[in-house]
């Protein structure tokens, strides 16, 4: 049949010439390739001792920070479990104590806080959330465990040290452009969703 | 008793014994396991013989290719009882007759050998080795021996006969 | 007065053997991390490296792994015959070490002592008769698993290993009527020196073609890639030994490399001199000393040929069965019948037979 277009292959199998036949240069030189590729770098990380770089915003295990005093700064408002997509986030809220206030900065304070990274999907919502500057993620990596229940993490394992050496940083993820962005509460999830505004918001656009 | 005989004893009981069970197991695999039991006893005959060449040769030709063939079909094709078609009895009959003529053919030839032993000169200890075999071949038996390869030719083309498809 | 000589040479061989014993369970061992190590160089990557430095006990903790594991024997399977399978396929393996010469003659304490288990005058068939029985172990093994895949691939395996012992039969005899012995100890020795009657000593220089095929057929008595069809995991899962587990699986994978490294050791004493090392006796003459660092330089061109048995591995992709079987009857066979009948006639018109 004539072709309409001059762009079709006419694929043609050719007979091998008898070196093809032979197999054995064809061999000897994926030989010649493999063994060239011996003495190439290989491409592997290893991992525990050097760690591929991530990228700054990279969103690992969660933080609960410390105030400069060792205060710890969550209130227990529960807006990080409100804007947690993923249903990872549940609290019991407890009210200070008289003589507690070097332990707990608010009035109300996070008896329990647990997050379940087997939930979680890092979106960091919760940090979005936060009104106090209380949970942050890092470049941590959660670990691997054994039994599922050990990966709802509490307390122990989310606030950060008292000691000021042993204080996780987070001030990549505190720079000037998140926390203008923090101010805008109509981007923000830091209040109860209002169908009305947010489409008149896009039909504006 | 000396460490020749003691060893003759031993190998002629494996080889008979395992001759036996391979004719009374009733797993067609079994049968031809212990078939290679056999060919190595016979095999160590022949080193008790001073017949290294004959005895590596037997290995290598009966248990290392035929045995295997024979293992391979077995394998292939299904030996349960309930699959095999009971013999007819003129089957058996014959069976038994063309035993018995083995047998039969088996007693006149060994009939008339003796039991003394042979004039021990080094050429006779040393027939089985390669050399002096290759020599008495081509020298003594060369017409038989070529004979042999012909008929064995002739049994390879008859297999490429059998094997070859029917073009119509 | 008989014993007193017997004694010491039966004590002599005892110990060697137990020497050829450990250096090939040695040597299998390391083959294993070395081909991990090799495949990972020619993939641009590490390898294992955790065990000890540079992961040099992974052997071991591969080891241990396999003695820890639960042994597993099918319901249905003759048991004797499962537990006999591993055993064959390791026992013929072991059992070819007998015949090679290692080195030559040593000196030690004014007595001469061969490097040498037994120098049987049919060495090569005694090769030929052991390699034979070892498809046994494959074949028995398959069929005890009582598994469609296991069977299949001991049928795969029984047909490819007689295959190519045909082919590999007449290469041996075409090297047999080359040397002109059949004593593996004496086609070592001839090959001593490496510049001899005008012709490279070794016997690859005189006829490379016997040892290229010579070299196919050691690659599919194996089972090594591109000749890896009765194990191939994509077709057949495991192969014969499917139903394998613990140290019996281990064992068929270790007399894989036991015999990888028995076939390297074949290949450099039929074809590549032996212990025979180029200009070494212009400097060393010592009869402790020579004999030594010859057997170094035997097991050092061993070595290099259990890495190109490697290496091809990481290059060649698996045969499809037909292709195995075109090559094994139509082109390895004529081939090694052309090269035999060469042989002759070139040995005739030199005048050499």
């Amino acid at each position: 049949m004539q072709s309409l277009t001059n762009r079709s292959k006419v694929v043609v199998k050719k007979e091998m010439t008898f070196t093809e036949k032979m197999y054995l240069p064809a061999i000897l030189n994926g030989m010649r390739i493999t063994f060239s590729h011996m003495f190439k770098k290989s491409a592997t990380i290893k991992y525990p001792e050097h760690v591929r770089p991530r990228s700054s915003v990279y969103r690992g295990q969660h933080v609960l920070k410390r105030d400069e005093a060792g205060a710890e700064r969550c209130t227990a408002c529960g807006l990080c479990a409100v804007a947690c997509p993923a249903e990872a986030i549940t609290m019991v809220a407890a009210e200070r104590k008289k003589g507690e206030e070097n332990l707990y900065r608010e009035e109300k304070y996070a008896a329990v806080y647990e997050i379940n990274m087997l939930r979680c999907i890092f979106c960091g919502l919760c940090e979005e959330a936060c009104p106090k500057e209380a949970i942050f993620l890092t470049d941590r990596i959660v670990d691997t465990e054994y039994e599922r229940n050990d990966f709802v993490y509490g307390k122990d394992k989310l606030v950060e040290p008292v000691e000021k050496d042993k204080r996780i940083d987070v001030s990549v993820r505190q720079n000037e452009k998140t926390l203008e962005f923090k101010t805008h509460s109509e981007y923000g999830h830091n209040q109860v969703w209002d169908p009305n505004k947010s489409l008149k918001k896009k039909s504006g656009h | 008793m000396t460490v020749t005989q003691i060893l003759f004893v031993v190998l002629s009981l494996m080889a008979v014994l395992s001759g036996l069970f391979t004719i009374f197991s009733k797993n067609p695999v079994f049968s031809a396991l212990w078939l290679i039991v056999a060919f190595f006893a016979i095999a160590g005959h022949y080193i008790l013989l001073n017949a290294q060449f004959l005895a590596v040769v037997h290995i290598i030709v009966y248990a290392g290719a035929i045995m295997v063939l024979f293992l391979y079909v077995v394998f292939m094709i299904n030996l349960n009882k309930e699959t095999e078609p009971n013999k007819p009895a003129w089957v058996r009959i014959a069976a038994v007759i063309s035993g018995g003529m083995m047998m039969l053919t088996l007693v006149a030839a060994l009939k008339g050998a003796s039991l003394v032993p042979q004039n021990k000169s080094a050429e006779a200890l040393n027939i089985g080795l390669a050399s002096n075999l290759g020599k008495v071949l081509f020298n003594d038996f060369l017409v038989p021996f070529e004979l042999s390869s012909v008929l064995l030719l002739a049994a390879m083309v008859g297999a490429v006969m059998l094997g070859k498809r029917q073009i119509h | 007065m008989l014993l007193a000589v017997l004694i010491p040479m039966l004590a002599y061989k005892g110990i060697l053997v137990v020497i050829v014993f450990a250096i090939s369970l040695g040597v299998a061992a390391y083959s294993t991390y070395a081909e991990r190590k090799v495949s990972a160089l020619m993939q641009d990557r590490v390898g294992p490296d955790r065990a000890g430095p540079f992961g040099l006990l992974q052997p071991l903790a591969d080891g241990v792994k396999m003695f820890m594991k639960e042994e597993i024997i099918p319901n249905v399977s003759n048991k004797f015959l499962f537990i006999l399978g591993p055993a064959i396929s390791m026992m013929t393996a072991l059992l070819t070490g007998a015949v090679i010469p290692w080195g030559p003659d040593i000196t030690i304490g004014g007595n001469v002592y061969p490097l040498q288990v037994t120098d049987v005058n049919i060495g090569v068939l005694y090769l030929l008769g052991v390699v034979s029985i070892g498809v046994y172990g494959v074949m028995i093994g398959g069929w005890a698993s009582n598994n469609k895949f296991a069977l299949l691939g001991a049928l795969r395996a029984s047909s490819q290993m007689i295959s190519y012992e045909v082919a590999m039969g007449i290469s041996v005899i075409t090297l047999i009527l080359l040397t002109g012995t059949m004593s593996t100890a004496e086609i070592a020795e001839q090959q001593q020196g490496f510049v001899q009657d005008s012709w490279l000593g070794w016997n690859f220089f005189k006829n490379p073609v016997t040892f290229l095929i010579f070299f196919i057929c050691a690659l599919a008595e194996t089972n090594r890639t591109p000749f890896d069809l009765p194990e191939c995991e994509t077709e057949l899962v495991g192969g014969y030994h499917t139903e394998y587990s613990s140290m019996k699986l281990g064992l068929f994978l270790f007399a894989e490399y036991i015999n990888m490294f028995i076939s390297s050791a074949v290949m450099v004493t039929f074809f590549f001199g032996g212990y025979s090392a180029p200009f070494l006796n212009r400097f060393v003459t010592d009869p402790f000393w020579f004999p030594m660092l010859s057997t170094l330089v035997f097991l050092g061109k061993t070595i290099f040929f259990i890495f190109v048995f490697m290496w091809i591995r990481w290059t060649v992709p698996r045969f499809r069965y037909d292709q195995l079987m075109n090559l094994g009857w139509k082109i390895l066979i004529p081939l090694s019948i052309i090269n035999l009948v060469a042989t002759a006639v070139g040995m005739w018109l030199t005048g050499k037979i």
